[in-house]
């Protein structure tokens, strides 16, 4: 069987195309179809941005009503169109849009790393006294109970930290 | 500051633990000043900013203290081939050395600690030690950002962590990457199996210059995936294990090559360091194959008496930047190919 474009080469390769519903097949040769091809423009923050097309919550939802970041303009169809988002402010405003992203890529939206003494606030010292809490309960099991008092104290002396700020902010 | 392109970086001394196949140990943190634009949307005014905030910080005596002196190089006042040999000591990405703008890399002296500012993100804070040294590489950055947490407003959201430019650094800002030379698994066939499995464990594997480049010379990246809801010591151990591992799969390779094919093997090692020491023209590509093959052979002890310092040297004197840099003259190819020849004869003859 010949190509059904060139007619001249033998058809090789097999082509299903559904467009608007409408399925069409087509034999072709090698060369036709690479031509046919639609050219490939990778690019990975395009790639994961366009994700975001067919996540099945955001149909169900109306979208959003921010879809510009106030602080730096940025629309949400730039960032979809690039990758990368405007400015720090743009993970607030454009957060109902931009979370399952997030989930999707990192498969967790909650931070569990460093926390800046500055800017962390209180959230500093909640997380040291989570790992103390977990270290405690190691001790605990490892009957080490003179070292687990201590480590006690030190979450009981945080806790009392944590109140006293929260109180006063 | 005087940029002393043709110094030695920290990265290629070539010793420390799993040195036979680690090459490089790399830590990264993304971080950006609160209340600017991202890079992609400053201005040129807002560029200067970042850029005099950070020089700035970098003299602080808790920085000093913390990492030792660090100067800062705006990068519109180096040549196009000068930002290139710092895109060949693996200092800056491409993108840095590339786009126009204020922008900045600040350096310490031996090339360990490195920021590149105004790249993707405000700042880019490196710390690149040789062979297997991913947790001494964080305790540096670690300590650099704390220093210069204390004079610097980092963006921080307590849900989401340090706040980036691109939603796939979000978090810890954490990208960790080792270096690995693997040419037994690619000789056995095992490099594409062994390295799309670890896909499935949330790492990355690349070329040699980062994200989309071949694997030349057999050399391998690989870096962890995820950045947000783990704490930067699940994510550099999870790495850390993925590199021993990697690197054992790699020596069993090794022996069985001794073992199945030893004097195939040996003869390749060989006639690789016959060209190396005597050809008269070498491509870039050979070149980085050829050491590949005189590297395996040094690492299994077929060699002796090369040190991998010089290995490491050689990977990055036989680039093009690097090469006309210290020819000091541009060169076309057919030059640079014959100077490269000269160059790998004469530093291998020692």
């Amino acid at each position: 069987m010949l190509c059904e474009r060139c007619q001249e080469r033998p058809a090789s390769v097999h082509v299903t195309r559904i467009i608007n519903g409408e399925k069409t097949e087509l034999y072709l040769c090698q060369e036709c179809a690479r031509e046919l091809q639609p050219q490939l423009n990778f690019s990975i923050p395009q790639f994961l941005a366009g994700l975001l097309d067919y996540d099945p919550e955001l149909e169900v939802k109306a979208p959003p009503a921010v879809e510009r970041c106030p602080e730096c303009g940025l629309t949400y169809e730039q960032f979809h169109e690039t990758g990368r988002l405007g400015c720090p402010e743009c993970y607030h405003h454009l957060a109902p849009r931009l979370d399952p992203l997030i989930r999707r890529i990192q498969g967790s939206s909650q931070h569990r790393g460093k926390v800046p003494r500055r800017a962390g606030g209180n959230l500093r010292l909640r997380r040291e006294i989570e790992n103390l809490r977990a270290r405690l309960q190691q001790l605990v099991q490892q009957e080490e109970f003179e070292k687990a008092a201590q480590v006690r104290d030190r979450i009981r002396d945080l806790e009392g930290r944590l109140e006293k700020g929260e109180s006063s902010q | 500051m005087s940029l002393n392109l043709e110094r030695n970086s920290k990265w290629m001394e070539g010793s420390g633990p799993q040195a036979d196949i680690v090459i490089s140990s790399r830590i990264r943190l993304a971080r950006n000043l609160k209340g600017l634009p991202f890079p992609n949307l400053m201005n040129s005014d807002q560029q200067a900013r970042v850029v005099s905030q950070v020089s700035r910080a970098i003299q602080a005596p808790m920085v000093f203290q913390a990492v030792g002196e660090l100067k800062l190089q705006p990068l519109r006042e180096l040549a196009p081939v000068e930002r290139q040999i710092l895109v060949e000591k693996h200092l800056i990405s491409p993108d840095l050395a590339a786009g126009g703008g204020e922008k900045a890399v600040v350096l310490r002296d031996d090339e360990a600690v490195s920021i590149m500012v105004n790249e993707e993100d405000h700042l880019r804070l490196q710390c690149l030690l040789p062979a297997m040294m991913l947790h001494e590489a964080w305790r540096l950055a670690d300590a650099a950002d704390d220093a210069l947490e204390n004079e610097l407003d980092f963006a921080f959201d307590q849900e989401r962590g340090y706040l980036t430019a691109c939603p796939t650094n979000v978090g810890t800002g954490l990208r960790a990457s080792t270096m690995l030379h693997l040419p037994a698994l690619v000789l056995t066939r095992q490099a594409g199996p062994v390295l799309s499995a670890l896909t499935k464990v949330g790492v990355a594997v690349r070329g040699l210059y980062g994200e989309g480049t071949e694997a030349q010379g057999n050399i391998f990246q690989v870096s962890n995936q995820i950045t947000l809801g783990r704490s930067e010591e699940e994510i550099i151990n999870n790495l850390s294990a993925v590199t021993v591992r990697l690197a054992d799969q790699e020596r069993e390779a090794r022996e069985l090559l001794r073992r199945q094919s030893r004097w195939q093997l040996e003869d390749r090692v060989g006639r690789a360091y016959g060209v190396l020491t005597n050809a008269r023209i070498l491509s870039s590509q050979e070149a980085l194959q050829l050491l590949s093959d005189v590297r395996l052979g040094v690492e299994m002890k077929i060699i002796r008496g090369l040190d991998q310092r010089l290995l490491n040297q050689l990977m990055v004197r036989i680039q093009p930047a690097f090469l006309q840099f210290s020819a000091g003259k541009e060169m076309t190819p057919m030059e640079r190919d014959v100077h490269r020849a000269a160059m790998v004869r004469e530093l291998l003859a020692g």
